[in-house]
């Protein structure tokens, strides 16, 4: 396999990773136990999408599942940086999921119909958890930003701060391009097309201004990322560096 | 009818076997009882997220990760069911939490306790959630309706835990010398905990008799407990690890394992608050449920908004 179809599916599989990672932090203190509960569940769904693309690629490169998260250094990671932000509050991480879910089921819509078959039949399985995650998030930015004055608030400056971080999944990294001329991985133009009309529907039914002139921030995709993942790299990987060679 | 014919009729039901519902005539300590327990139950199921939850991002491997966030999720539901249950008896699930998080109402004192490795992951699952399920299978044939029918989901859900947990255990005995010792060390830490979960010895337990003549509890705590430590030595064995009891031993005679003497003093200073975590554990509900208050707020202001516009509407129409 190609090392371009190599980090593409890596790609694939570190963004669910991280941010999966990140709404783990949640678990056990979120601000209504049902919502902790699905917060839980969303976690569960995409660290279970990730973990099915590095057992393909492990399958492929005779690996181990685990060795793509927990042994990789800090520049091998192929997520956008989006997936890395902290959590900030409840509507910071719901702002966030929102973009994220507004990316990847657009894109998994878009990979069902990969040349890669493995990959399609993942995306297949996935998208039907990612339309619940969208509908999840999209109802909490919609109820946030049209709730109180004071959640309009703290949603309007979750869009503002987030939104630069949203361009990067549209922008193709070198690895996309390739696998586009392989019929492995779809057009953006397309998916980001559909993924932002979702996305401005969605902020105007919360009565959200959409932000101007906000400049991309990008460099995940080809492993400069912020400084952050150095940190939730540490947690992911310590016992697997702390013991290295042993069975859990 | 009087009070006494109806406290009668009512004990004549739980004699013979009948489940009382939420609409029953019921005496009012029966009623609070419940309550209290019920909602102890559900206080401990949340406040037993945060010891687990402490070792979510540090999970070895992406499968054990997947199972300890589906566990911990399943505790996060057994806490719904149980606070649904409560519910049942009239009190709200703002009134059971403000109990919590002003320290007026309990939880299990287990969760006060640190979880320092990953073996700890492990040594909960199988003790305290083995502790658990000796203490809740009986409550299955709790005579409140709605606590029985709770228990029954709980228990399926914390057997299926305990074998995870074991086995988390099991792979690193299996493993190398240092895991070894870290599994070790974790069931040292967890044992004397694991049996103080069962409560104060039955004659320091003056309510005990009360909630046996209303089948609310089947068996007494010491009873509990020597099922509890039956069943776990044998499981131990096949670990090859050491219990932390030197007088630890099976009894032919009485046919059940004899074990040394609980710390109760440690037990209620860990009830009293002044347990490793307590501070901790609660300030992390405090903080959770008082950063939330803006949510909840937002949600409440949404709905309303909601209903109006379908009023509104609908006078138009
Ligand atoms: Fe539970
Ligand atoms: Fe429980
Ligand atoms: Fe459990």
């Amino acid at each position: 396999m190609q090392k371009e179809i190599k980090d593409f599916i890596l790609m694939l599989a570190d963004n669910p990773m991280i941010l999966g990672q990140r709404l783990g932090e949640w678990c056990g203190h979120g601000p209504i136990l049902e919502q902790d509960i699905a917060l839980t569940n969303i976690a569960l769904d995409i660290i279970g999408e990730a973990r099915n693309y590095y057992a393909y690629l492990a399958e492929i490169e005779g690996k181990k599942e685990d060795d793509y998260p927990m042994l990789r250094k800090e520049r091998a990671f192929r997520n956008v940086l989006l997936v890395e932000t902290p959590n900030g509050n409840w509507g910071d991480t719901m702002m966030r999921q929102f973009m994220f879910d507004c990316w990847h089921y657009f894109h998994l819509e878009a990979m069902t119909k990969s040349n890669d078959e493995r990959l399609a039949s993942i995306a297949k399985k996935s998208i039907k958890e990612a339309s619940y995650h969208l509908s999840f998030s999209s109802e909490w930015v919609i109820r946030l930003g049209d709730g109180t004055p004071d959640s309009h608030e703290k949603m309007q400056d979750a869009v503002e701060h987030l939104l630069p971080y949203f361009e990067e999944f549209f922008i193709a990294a070198d690895f996309e391009v390739y696998s586009q001329q392989e019929g492995i991985s779809p057009d953006l133009h397309v998916v980001k097309n559909k993924a932002m009309a979702k996305f401005r529907n969605v902020l105007d039914e919360a009565t959200l201004a959409h932000p101007q002139n906000v400049f991309a921030k990008k460099g995940g995709k080809s492993g400069i990322h912020t400084e952050h993942l150095g940190f939730i790299i540490s947690e992911l990987q310590y016992l697997q560096r702390a013991y290295p060679g042993v069975t859990w | 009818m009087s009070t006494h014919s109806l406290e009668d009729r009512f004990q004549s039901r739980v004699d013979n076997e009948e489940k009382i519902e939420p609409r029953d005539w019921m005496p009012d300590a029966y009623r609070k009882t419940l309550v209290r327990q019920i909602s102890q139950h559900a206080h401990s199921e949340i406040v037993g997220m945060l010891p687990e939850g402490n070792w979510i991002t540090r999970a070895p491997s992406l499968k054990r990760k997947l199972a300890l966030l589906a566990k911990i999720q399943d505790e996060a539901g057994h806490g719904l069911y149980l606070y649904s249950a409560a519910e049942t008896l009239g009190v709200s699930r703002d009134e059971m939490l403000d109990q919590l998080h002003t320290g007026k109402a309990k939880y299990s004192s287990i969760f006060n306790y640190p979880t320092l490795t990953w073996a700890d992951i492990g040594a909960i699952g199988w003790l305290v959630d083995g502790a658990a399920i000796m203490n809740q299978v009986p409550l299955c044939r709790a005579s409140y309706g709605p606590y029985a029918r709770a228990m029954v989901r709980v228990c399926k859900e914390e057997s299926f835990h305990q074998r995870q947990g074991y086995d988390i255990l099991l792979t690193m005995c299996q493993g190398s010398e240092e895991q070894k010792e870290m599994v070790q060390d974790a069931v040292n830490r967890w044992w004397w905990p694991s049996l103080m979960m069962f409560g104060p010895n039955d004659d320091a337990s003056p309510n005990s008799a009360q909630s046996l003549k209303w089948k609310i509890k089947r068996f007494s705590n010491d009873e509990l407990r020597q099922k509890f430590v039956d069943a776990t030595v044998p499981q131990a064995e096949i670990l090859g690890i050491q219990l932390p009891d030197p007088l630890l031993q099976y009894n032919e005679a009485r046919g059940h394992y004899d074990f040394g003497p609980i710390d109760w003093e440690e037990f209620f200073q860990v009830v009293a608050g002044n347990g490793p975590c307590n501070k901790e554990r609660l300030a992390a509900r405090v903080k959770a449920h008082e950063e939330g208050a803006w949510v909840r707020e937002a949600a409440t202001a949404y709905a309303e908004k909601q209903k109006n516009k379908v009023v509104s509407s609908a006078s138009v129409a």
